[in-house]
């Protein structure tokens, strides 16, 4: 059902966790349709240095968070911004067409959290 | 792990079948030899299937397609047949999907039908039962177990109320036969649906028990095969295989029983000791003996089967994600389970080629699994990951 891609950043997923000191945190989905997923960003001179995430929800969920994890890594707040869900599945070598809706919303946390991280500068 | 999904067909079923392809093929409504051969074969079966539910006589027994017809041709054919009688028809609210699309159906048509609420444990509600009974009901359906959480329904009590209240009882056996004794003539009941591959034989293969003097009307049309309530040529090798599955099944089935009940319950007694937060849905022993139906707080089930596939090890899930409506399953949420609950359910069914030391393997591999998935998901408690 799923690409080799999906598999290996569903067993091995990257940047696992959370940032204690984020700049940035953005949360999609909720446990009652089967995906929550929770993005922490670090951000230094317009740039996401650091990107993790914690995700409840089936296979594509937790690869799509990964794989979002690891393109926004090193891309400025523009860049990042600009990352979509057809990109995220796309680099993961598709989705099946019921995954791409439901279980890919690792792009909207990123973005969430992109938008959490501007609030807080402005207010600053 | 996963026999209620599909299941191996026995390589002895498919011997006693091959003959019927090739040599005995004749069509049993003929007279010549080999029709004569397909039509004993037909009475054969007919008498096995009949001593797998302890009917009375084979001939209360007609073959399908498989469960899903059986239920179709039990309930319509009840219920149109007693249409002058009234409309109302009373179920479960954990039946299987053909009942439930079935019962939607007949709403459209004009048929009232009442749900009848389970517990905690999945056991339907007699005294809402018996208070939902109307002068207008004219069928009570109840399945005999249900093959996501096990759970084994009164179908005694639940008979002897259809019996008193004049109302014709029928149950759907698919989940059930071959793995707990049945006896329609104790239990009262008078429709009983039952399929081939749920016994290990072969797909496409069904019966529906009619104890003697019911009537119900057919609903396929045709040139009056088994005794007018199916029409359509029979489909011998099929039938064949299916006579043979249950009386492979009658025969095993006590040594059977106790075995699956061991390992069941030895997989349950590790998962829930080993794993915090682990749940086991349905009743504790008021179930099949091959079904285990655990719950793990704060992850999803299509990410565990995953993660245990990864193991060799297949299973299937309550969980939306792995069906094909994204809707977590209705038996789940019947028995009172929040959505996330419900996404988070393995099950377990057992099956013949299961062994000690597959639980073993299970259990091994299982806290692993839900630890890490755990250690991915926002919702698991801090204490619980150090």
């Amino acid at each position: 059902m799923y690409s080799e891609k999906v598999m290996d950043h569903f067993m091995k997923p990257r940047n696992v966790g959370e940032i204690p000191d984020a700049d940035g945190v953005g949360t999609v989905g909720n446990p009652t349709c089967g995906d929550l997923m929770t993005m922490y960003i670090k951000v230094k001179d317009n740039t996401l240095t650091d990107v993790k995430f914690k995700t409840f929800g089936c296979g594509a969920a937790i690869a799509t968070s990964s794989m979002t994890t690891e393109l926004a890594k090193g891309k400025t707040i523009d860049e990042a911004m600009k990352i979509t869900r057809a990109e995220v599945a796309e680099n993961l070598g598709g989705l099946p067409p019921i995954k791409m809706h439901c279980s890919n919303l690792a792009a909207d946390a990123l973005h969430e959290a992109i938008k959490d991280y501007q609030k807080k500068k402005e207010k600053k | 792990m996963d026999n209620g999904a599909g299941m191996p067909l026995d390589s002895k079923i498919f011997e006693a079948m091959k003959p019927y392809f090739f040599e005995d093929y004749g069509n049993p409504s003929s007279s010549h030899s080999s029709g004569n051969r397909a039509k004993e074969a037909l009475v054969g079966s007919r008498e096995k299937v009949a001593q797998l539910v302890a009917a009375e006589k084979p001939q209360e027994i007609i073959f399908t397609s498989g469960g899903t017809e059986s239920n179709n041709l039990a309930v319509k054919g009840a219920v149109y047949r007693n249409f002058k009688k009234g409309n109302h028809i009373i179920t479960t609210s954990i039946e299987h999907i053909s009942m439930i699309n079935i019962c939607k159906f007949l709403k459209k048509h004009g048929y009232d039908i009442t749900y009848i609420p389970v517990n905690k444990y999945g056991i339907v509600d007699l005294e809402k039962l018996e208070e939902a009974i109307t002068e207008k009901t004219i069928l009570i359906s109840v399945m005999y177990a249900n093959g996501e959480i096990g759970t084994i329904q009164p179908i005694k009590e639940i008979g002897n109320l259809a019996q008193e209240n004049n109302i014709l009882f029928h149950v759907d056996a698919v989940a059930a036969a071959g793995k707990v004794p049945i006896n329609v003539k104790e239990e009262n009941i008078d429709l009983l649906s039952l399929s081939s591959n749920d016994l290990y034989g072969p797909k496409g293969v069904g019966a529906l028990y009619i104890k003697k003097g019911t009537k119900i009307q057919p609903i396929i049309q045709g040139g009056g095969q088994e005794n007018g309530l199916r029409s359509g040529t029979e489909n011998i090798p099929g039938i064949v295989g299916m006579g043979m599955a249950a009386e492979l099944a009658k025969v095993g089935m006590l040594s059977e029983v106790k075995r699956l009940t061991r390992l069941r319950d030895k997989l349950i007694k590790v998962v829930l000791e080993t794993i915090d937060y682990s749940f086991l849905n349905g009743h504790p022993t008021q179930r099949l003996p091959n079904n285990a139906n655990l719950r793990f707080s704060y992850i999803e089930g299509e990410s565990l089967i995953l993660g245990l596939d990864m193991y060799g090890i297949q299973i299937s899930s309550g969980s939306a994600c792995t069906s094909k409506t994204l809707e977590p399953s209705h038996v789940l949420l019947a028995i009172g389970l929040a959505h996330e609950e419900a996404h988070g359910s393995l099950v377990f069914t057992l099956g013949k080629q299961n062994f000690e030391e597959d639980m073993d393997y299970v259990t091994e591999m299982l806290p692993d699994v839900v630890k890490r998935l755990r250690a991915l998901s926002p919702l698991t408690p801090k204490e619980l990951l150090r």
